[in-house]
């Protein structure tokens, strides 16, 4: 195998992508403990914005709105989503498979301006039918972003499932086990890591949603990434780099530990 | 007590015909196709049938803001009217033609430079030690999971005219006028590149990690060298994964909202900054709706190959 070191291409190429993919956020934490309202003009160390974000009565109410949708939606995503890739993972024929394939992971691609509207459009026309939803809020916003969700959901669980032994399986069903209880006492346990990265990733991707939500929200209902956007158009604010701040530092903490228990299980693995 | 065990026999008297039937399998599969099944087909398959219906409306003021397709008169007739106005209107405004042209070679452009920056990355991290490449990994997921809104706004900070680049260029006397970096195509293409670029590695890592190193032992033992195998050997094998990661890339970037809304000019006229407008501006929704039909039709290709990518992997999945 060729080390890096052999090649000084890669090597700086690399660290050119990393450099790229990692300076702008560098940037902007760096700027959120600036004293001075400007950007770019460093002026001396506080901690001024942060104080200020957290006295901000409308960005908490946002917070605790987005936390509630994402919490949600990332439940039942996760829910929809496994049932679906076992489905497709573990039912090789049944009428309409790749019409199934098909719809459920086209929100993976399809762009969210597309798929905010169609929704919208149907919650409508669903209102004119049955009288429901009559208000647009949180409830249609997770309905939007569970729709999403679960193609996520589905990619991570569906390759954990076919790389996961099925042998395992079969031997539960030969031994007399019912297929449900197959589920629940083996599956679900050996897939249960892919079933927290894609809970996760469901919950990060609400989070982290502004076309969606800004199609099927309502009046009074805004989200933080919605207040994020719209303060963004008027121009930049240092409360918003304390904000995502506090959001890279949050999700960078849990990465990095999700890491670091992958990598001794790697090496238990290697040493065994 | 006799009720009881009357209600035994009978269910399983039932079991035991569904089984004979080889209903009892097939009402359990389908019980459980059924949920995400009809979870897409009512909040997926639907909704895009419903923006087919409301193209062919007419856009009128009132709450909704479109004409029924269907009438009924006293005859007992029922009338369908179709209007194709709001596609003829897309194809006459040279607004909308310019628009999809634009994304189109914004997207395509940006897809093709995050394959040139992602495939030297996602070669490397295929080639360093376990240990390493969980870390490295690890650093390319992470911007990923943070938000994609700070992301495309980081760049704001960056590349106004007061941004820190130019501020740096300036000081350092390398220009004397700062240089507009933003409100043009080269600043959403860049966002596009940094917004999607996780995207574009992690399907190209997979196909670059799962080709067999003897494969290139072999090349090298005939005579090949690296340069060479890696453009006999190794460029075929990961173009599946090129592939993937430019869909990946390429068709979320078509229908961006975001990011030439925040980096791109008052005069960027991508579909999807087009399509926001007419809908939450103009409140044109019938003309919204053509503009997502006719979006769809424009990517549904891109999709279809990128569906094919992703499900020919679940082909070893074992029978049953």
């Amino acid at each position: 195998m060729m080390s890096l070191r052999k090649s000084k291409f890669l090597l700086t190429m690399m660290l050119f992508g990393y450099a790229f993919l990692y300076l702008p956020i560098l940037t902007l934490i760096g700027y959120s403990f600036n004293q001075g309202p400007r950007v770019t003009l460093w002026t001396g160390f506080s901690t001024k914005w942060y104080a200020s974000l957290f006295a901000n009565e409308r960005i908490l109410e946002a917070v605790w709105l987005s936390l509630r949708i994402a919490f949600c939606a990332a439940t039942i995503a996760v829910i929809v989503g496994v049932i679906a890739a076992f489905v497709l993972a573990r039912f090789r024929r049944f009428r309409g498979r790749s019409f199934f394939n098909g719809i459920v992971t086209a929100p993976l691609v399809m762009p969210d301006v597309m798929s905010g509207l169609a929704l919208l459009l149907m919650l409508v026309f669903l209102e004119q039918l049955i009288g429901w939803p009559q208000t647009r809020g949180g409830v249609t916003i997770a309905l939007g972003h569970i729709t999403v969700s679960i193609a996520y959901v589905l990619v991570i669980v569906r390759s954990r499932l076919l790389e996961m032994d099925y042998a395992l399986e079969e031997a539960a069903l030969d031994l007399g086990a019912r297929p449900l209880g197959v589920f629940f006492r083996i599956t679900l346990p050996l897939i249960f890591p892919s079933i927290g990265a894609g809970w996760l990733l469901a919950f990060t991707l609400s989070l982290d949603d502004v076309v969606l939500a800004s199609f099927l929200s309502g009046p009074g209902a805004t989200t933080l990434p919605m207040l994020v956007f719209s303060s963004i158009r008027f121009g930049i604010s240092p409360e918003i780099n304390a904000l995502a701040t506090i959001i890279v530092c949050l999700v960078a903490t849990g990465v990095l530990i999700s890491g670091y228990i992958l990598y001794r299980q790697l090496r238990q693995a290697s040493k065994a | 007590m006799r009720f009881f065990s009357a209600f035994f026999s009978a269910k399983s008297f039932l079991l035991r015909v569904l089984d004979f039937l080889r209903l009892r399998t097939f009402m359990g599969k389908a019980a459980v196709v059924a949920l995400p099944y009809g979870w897409h087909i009512i909040f997926f398959l639907i909704p895009f049938l419903i923006v087919l219906k409301i193209s062919f409306s007419q856009s009128l003021l009132g709450a909704p803001p479109y004409s029924d397709l269907f009438s009924w008169f006293e005859d007992d007739i029922l009338q369908l009217r179709l209007n194709l106005g709001n596609y003829f209107y897309l194809g006459e405004d040279n607004l909308y033609l310019a628009a999809y042209w634009e994304s189109i070679r914004l997207s395509g452009f940006a897809t093709l430079i995050s394959l040139l920056i992602g495939y030297p990355i996602a070669y490397g991290i295929a080639r360093v030690t376990p240990g390493v490449r969980i870390f490295l990994l690890l650093l390319i997921i992470l911007p990923f999971w943070t938000s994609f809104l700070i992301r495309v706004y980081a760049w704001i900070g960056l590349l106004n005219n007061g941004g820190l680049i130019n501020t740096l260029l300036l000081k350092t006397g390398m220009i004397q006028e700062p240089l507009s970096l933003m409100h043009n195509d080269f600043a959403v293409c860049l966002g596009i590149v940094y917004s999607y670029l996780p995207f574009m590695i992690l399907p190209l890592y997979v196909s670059l990690d799962k080709i067999n190193p003897r494969l290139l032992e072999a090349a090298h033992d005939l005579g090949c060298k690296p340069v060479k195998s890696f453009f006999l050997v190794t460029l075929p094998l990961s173009l599946r994964g090129a592939i993937a990661g430019g869909m990946l890339v390429f068709i979320p970037g078509v229908g961006e909202y975001i990011i030439p809304e925040l980096l791109g000019g008052s005069e960027s006229i991508m579909v999807g900054k087009i399509l926001w407008s007419e809908f939450f501006v103009n409140r044109d929704w019938p003309l919204a709706s053509a503009l997502a039909i006719s979006m769809l039709v424009l990517l549904v290709l891109p999709i279809i190959i990128f569906q094919r990518l992703l499900s020919s992997e679940t082909e070893k999945a074992p029978p049953l």
